[in-house]
């Protein structure tokens, strides 16, 4: 089943056309990489996608429903979470107050509560810092928290902005196992990366975006093996 | 002991000066935004009181309900008239000129409907108030209500603040509005929210205000509005404990310095002041740095 999907994409930033008319689609239980250079328009599909940025034209479905008129913060209870570029924590709160408000769009607060508990027991880190201020955790902690804050509303599509960026790399492999695990409890997974290796490797299928346009799409692992991939994003 | 007296003065005059700042901070941490004609909402509560006790003769506790009510929904119009369509304007200049628009239409309308003409203002307490150490220390009922009142608003809002699901959508929304949006937050919601508790705290410190300075007119919000202002820049413009701090301090600075220096230069003196904590500390006493992101 498609949970989701989009059509057509049109998204102009002032006179920019930032992206021209990108069409892809994601099927429940996958993990799709987007991948890019900078400025290709990954961060602004998903923001888009988010209802963070408004579309000029095309169409946008999640879970058979169309998005065109749906309010970016209805989406959180639509199951659609969202760990966005540079984690953006609250900064000036504690990890549990974070936490909590990932929680924001659910209204059973013994569900809240076990739902934070699993988020403690796939963060054990998260659970001895509850009280510090989000603020003082480092950058991968704070990644943690920020992918803790998006499971909190229990999520069936998550959207990854760049998690890998500015981590060091035994960081990079926590969060890239820590998706791995996300898609073995049954969580959707579309991701945004520069890192392209990582992402392919951990991804089912992938696109290759490229000043506003989709250049390619296919299956992560054929994709690696793509001559033309491996030169201009593998670095090889 | 006359000094004590007029500390005690002091801190009730500042207790309503904190009010209005912690309207001004609040709105200003939440929606980013200087609502300049937050000091008129002051005046429109206390001619609302006005009405209610002098003209249709209700009970002051009756007249202070409907002033918060028409307060806050004044406040909340306002922002969904006036300031929200300029939200994503350009310049955040647009809706510092269109406050500034709204303050002028609010003292016209007043000046409209009541005439140019001072009103005498009923105080709403009418508690004669305590007498200390043999008659030397007379505090007016007034002065301790309007300090009760002051710290009753300080507590409770921290209370909501910290221990409520919509205090928190405020902080996350005066932090970052685009991870609030994430979170579920409705953003132009919990403006609204804070515009209609700014307001009819507005209201609560016209009445208090008008009790102690008993006249009315179009214009007796501005003064009092500034000052709030100054207050909260001087605590630390977006805190809420630093709005407190900087109203009781101005409060105090200002009759102290008018009993003691000079009651023409008493104003002067409390600017002076604030500009001397801005150079020392340009965020204000407890305001914190913002770090612009690279």
């Amino acid at each position: 089943m498609r949970i989701l999907e989009v059509n057509d994409l049109t998204v102009y930033y002032g006179v920019i056309r930032a992206l021209k008319g990108i069409s892809f689609h994601v099927e429940e239980g996958e993990i799709v990489a987007l991948i890019g250079a900078n400025g290709a328009g990954k961060t602004t599909t998903l923001h888009t996608v988010s209802g963070l940025i408004p579309m000029t034209s095309g169409s946008i479905s999640f879970d058979g429903k169309d998005l065109t008129k749906v309010q970016g913060h209805r989406l959180a209870g639509l199951g659609m979470a969202h760990v966005p570029e540079g984690r953006r924590v609250f900064s000036d709160m504690t990890v549990l107050q974070n936490l909590k408000l990932g929680a924001y769009s659910r209204k059973n607060k013994a569900e809240t509560a076990e739902t934070l508990e699993m988020v403690y027991t796939r963060f054990p880190r998260l659970k001895e810092r509850r009280n510090q201020v989000a603020g003082t955790l480092s950058g991968g902690e704070q990644q943690m928290l920020a992918i803790g804050r998006a499971l909190m509303s229990r999520p069936r599509l998550v959207l990854m902005d760049e998690p890998s960026m500015g981590l060091s790399p035994i960081f990079v492999n926590e969060i890239f196992d820590i998706i791995g695990t996300m898609k073995a409890d049954g969580v959707t997974v579309l991701l945004v990366e520069q890192n392209a290796k990582k992402a392919l490797s951990v991804a089912d299928r992938a696109y290759i975006l490229e000043t506003g346009s989709i250049a390619l799409s296919g299956d992560a692992k054929e994709l690696m093996d793509n001559e033309q991939i491996r030169k201009a994003y593998l670095g090889e | 002991m006359s000094f004590l007296n007029y500390l005690i003065n002091g801190l009730s005059l500042g207790s309503v000066y904190a009010i209005i700042a912690l309207g001004y901070t609040m709105v200003y941490g939440i929606a980013k935004m200087l609502n300049f004609a937050h000091g008129d909402i002051i005046m429109v509560g206390s001619y609302i009181v006005y009405s209610a006790m002098s003209m249709a003769g209700m009970h002051p506790a009756i007249a202070i309900l409907i002033a918060m009510v028409g307060c806050m929904v004044l406040g909340v119009v306002t922002e969904r008239v006036a300031y929200r369509p300029l939200r994503g304007a350009s310049s955040s200049l647009a809706v510092l000129i269109t406050a500034i628009g709204v303050s002028y239409l609010l003292q016209n309308i007043a000046l409209l409907v009541f005439g140019a003409d001072t009103k005498a203002f009923t105080s709403v307490i009418n508690w004669k108030g305590i007498t200390l150490f043999d008659g030397e220390l007379q505090i007016r009922g007034t002065t301790i209500i309007t300090i009760a009142v002051g710290l009753l608003v300080l507590f409770g809002l921290q209370a909501f603040i910290h221990r409520t699901k919509s205090g928190q959508a405020m902080l996350a929304v005066a932090q970052d509005r685009g991870a609030a949006t994430l979170c579920g937050i409705d953003v132009n919601k919990t403006i609204a929210i804070t515009f209609a508790i700014g307001s009819s705290l507005a209201a609560v410190a016209g009445v208090l205000f008008c009790s102690t300075y008993p006249t009315i007119t179009p214009y007796i919000g501005s003064m009092p509005g500034i000052k709030a202002f100054v207050a909260a820049v001087f605590g630390g413009i977006g805190s809420i404990p630093g709005a407190m701090i900087g109203g009781l301090t101005l409060g105090v600075i200002e009759i102290l310095s008018r009993t003691y220096i000079s009651s023409q230069l008493s104003e002067a003196i409390v600017f002076a002041i604030l500009i001397v904590v801005l150079l020392v500390k340009p965020t204000g006493l407890l305001g914190k740095r913002v770090m612009e992101k690279v």
